[in-house]
């Protein structure tokens, strides 16, 4: 017990210290934590948020726009896909499912997307998973003016079955363009931890025709979201349309143009790493510093300890484990703040793409990070152990005049 | 228990110079023995107890302890004799300021072979009168008070030796009296021998056996000369 009592006599002794310190190393473990897992687990969600499509087809342009705003629903849409093009797309005999989209309406800020019901009963977001209308409800009726909501959108707009309301015109909330038509909400769906979970889902129909909508355009789609046969097709469309054509965009795979997302934006989370990084430095010289300055006023006690038998490298080993104590609660102080700051960048993430990280996703650095925090302010301790191993014990002892 | 011979210890002085502080050609103290030094201030006594103790390494000579040639040992070998045999009071009585009573006491005995004993401590700061002061700090006791939980510290390990460095010289006459008395008295009940050191007289003529330690120590002859 002699160790502990040394360590937990002196960390009191010096608290305000003691807990700056470990507040500075809480919060350099809490932010390397939070910007490596949002950083995984985040590139994880997205690039498997695919919601059991192989790939998209929409106007010519940008493939990731196209995926953005067709999957996860945010961008603008590059254009509009003829009708022609989509009947040749849904006849494909490589192609084994085609959902049109239109956009191009928002719901108090939540997007109106038109679709067929197909979406709903045909096809899996993962294998053996499909979306589902929680009971009480049921898909809308192509030729009504029906709407299913996603489970997100429902509850932050407080939709139930049997609602009505009047859709807004674009995608941004404008509470002077509102539709002359009135909807009623048939279904809720279960939640799918995907991005369409923040979406309010109309017949195709229902939005080509909204009032005020381009007549011309009435027959036109946003994009198309597509399962392929096989893998193989996916190589001979994107040869069709993306190589030979020049009026459309297919693109394919969803993930790995998503991952293409997170190579563009990988700049800032090494800005955000290094940050990290620094703080932990920082933290690990703010231990040497509060120890090391501590050790003239710790001297007196030193000297007392070895002159009742406490050995030098006891000494040394309690200013090591004392150094090593403070990592170690900082790091338990860190997940406090990594779990915080993740919840907080989960939910917010959620909020603005659907899109669900796993809070409770296990992760190497988890343990790597806080192991490494203790090691470092362990080294950080090094050199007041090392002045308090070299305590010269008479003088210190010899009483003062 | 105790055999000093030729013992020898000195310093360099601020101007450079080589000081001879301490130099006894001979000293012993049999088992359960009390005794008491006297010697003005630096005089060189608490080097002399430093010396004994393994605090400060001698240049030369020997100092054999229960046995054990202090003087021939490592640091390390040192400080694992000094917790094992010696008690040592200091005449600011050096307590750790920030642990509690029986932590201090707890501590004086963890270094030593028999390690932490709460039970034996608690029982030893009894038999000095601190049973109801266990959880207080030094800083809550007075200073009568502290020297009782320096002794008791001292005592708990149950050493063969104990070494007092003006042990009373921070008391009033009242409380020096009561406390040199608690430590011969304890110091007896536990077997241990007791040197100790003052240049008090009333603290002195308590002891049946004295000596004088400008006697002793021969580097001090040597200064006068």
């Amino acid at each position: 017990m002699t160790l502990p009592l040394i360590i937990y006599r002196s960390l009191r002794q010096h608290a305000l210290s003691t807990v700056i310190t470990a507040g500075s190393i809480a919060l350099a473990c809490g932010l390397l934590m939070c910007v490596w897992m949002v950083k995984t687990q985040s590139q994880a969600a997205f690039t498997q948020t695919t919601t059991g499509f192989d790939a998209v087809l929409g106007a010519r342009g940008s493939k990731l726009q196209l995926v953005l705003n067709a999957i996860f629903h945010l961008e603008a849409s590059p254009g509009n896909v003829a009708a022609a093009d989509f009947e040749a797309v849904r006849k494909h005999p490589m192609i084994k499912t085609a959902i049109p989209i239109a956009v191009g309406d928002n719901l108090r800020g939540y997007r109106l997307v038109g679709t067929v019901p197909e979406l709903f009963t045909n096809v899996e977001l993962v294998p053996g998973k499909k979306f589902s209308v929680v009971a009480g409800g049921k898909v809308f009726n192509p030729e009504a003016k029906e709407a299913v909501a996603g489970s997100f959108a429902a509850q932050r707009l407080g939709l139930k079955v049997g609602d009505t309301f009047r859709p807004f015109h674009g995608l941004a909330f404008d509470a002077k363009a509102e539709h002359a038509d009135d909807y009623t909400i048939t279904g809720i769906l279960a939640p799918t931890n995907t991005p369409a979970d923040r979406v309010v889902w109309i017949p195709l129909g229902g939005l080509q025709t909204m009032s005020g909508h381009d007549a011309k355009t009435a027959t036109d789609v946003s994009a198309v979201l597509i399962q392929l046969r096989t893998p193989m097709a996916g190589l001979q469309l994107d040869l069709l349309y993306n190589k030979q054509g020049n009026r459309l965009t297919f693109a394919y795979p969803v993930g790995a143009i998503v991952a293409e997302l997170f190579g563009k934006i990988a700049w800032f989370d090494q800005v955000l790493t290094l940050v990290a990084y620094l703080v932990a430095l920082v933290a690990a010289g703010s231990v040497l510093a509060s120890i090391y300055n501590s050790m003239s006023a710790r001297q007196r006690d030193l000297a007392i300890l070895r002159a009742l038998g406490a050995k030098r490298r006891t000494i040394f080993g309690a200013v090591l484990a004392e150094a090593a104590c403070i990592g170690a609660l900082g790091a338990v102080v860190g997940f406090a703040i990594y779990f915080g700051l993740y919840a907080g960048i989960a939910s917010l993430i959620r909020a603005q793409t659907g899109v669900v990280l796993d809070v409770a996703a296990g992760h190497p650095v988890l343990w790597i990070c806080p192991l490494a925090m203790v090691g470092l302010c362990a080294l950080g301790g090094v050199v007041p152990a090392l002045k308090a191993y070299r305590t010269p014990v008479a003088e210190t002892l010899a009483p003062v005049s | 228990m105790l055999t000093v011979v030729d013992l020898k210890k000195s310093f360099l002085s601020p101007e450079g110079e080589r000081v001879e502080i301490v130099s006894v050609p001979e000293f012993s103290l049999a088992g359960g023995e009390q005794l008491a030094l006297r010697g003005e201030s630096g005089s060189g006594k608490t080097t002399f107890l430093n010396l004994i103790a393994g605090i400060l390494a001698a240049d030369s000579g020997r100092v054999t302890i229960d046995g054990a040639e202090m003087t021939a040992l490592s640091e390390a070998k040192r400080d694992q004799l000094r917790a094992a045999k010696l008690g040592y009071i200091f005449q600011t009585f050096n307590l750790l300021q920030g642990y509690t009573v029986l932590e201090n006491v707890v501590l004086g005995m963890s270094f030593g072979p028999r390690g932490a004993d709460r039970t034996h401590a608690r029982a030893t700061l009894e038999r000095v009168g601190l049973g109801h002061r266990l959880d207080h700090f030094p800083r809550q006791l007075s200073t009568g008070q502290q020297q009782r939980v320096a002794v008791a510290r001292a005592l708990a390990n149950r050493p063969k030796l104990v070494l007092a460095d003006e042990p009373t010289g921070n008391l009033d006459r009242k409380h020096a009296r009561e406390a040199l008395a608690l430590i011969r008295e304890v110091c007896r009940e536990h077997g241990a021998a007791l040197l100790l050191v003052s240049h008090d007289e009333e603290v002195l003529s308590a002891f049946e056996t004295r000596k004088d330690f400008g006697v002793i120590n021969c580097a001090l002859t040597e200064t006068r000369k």
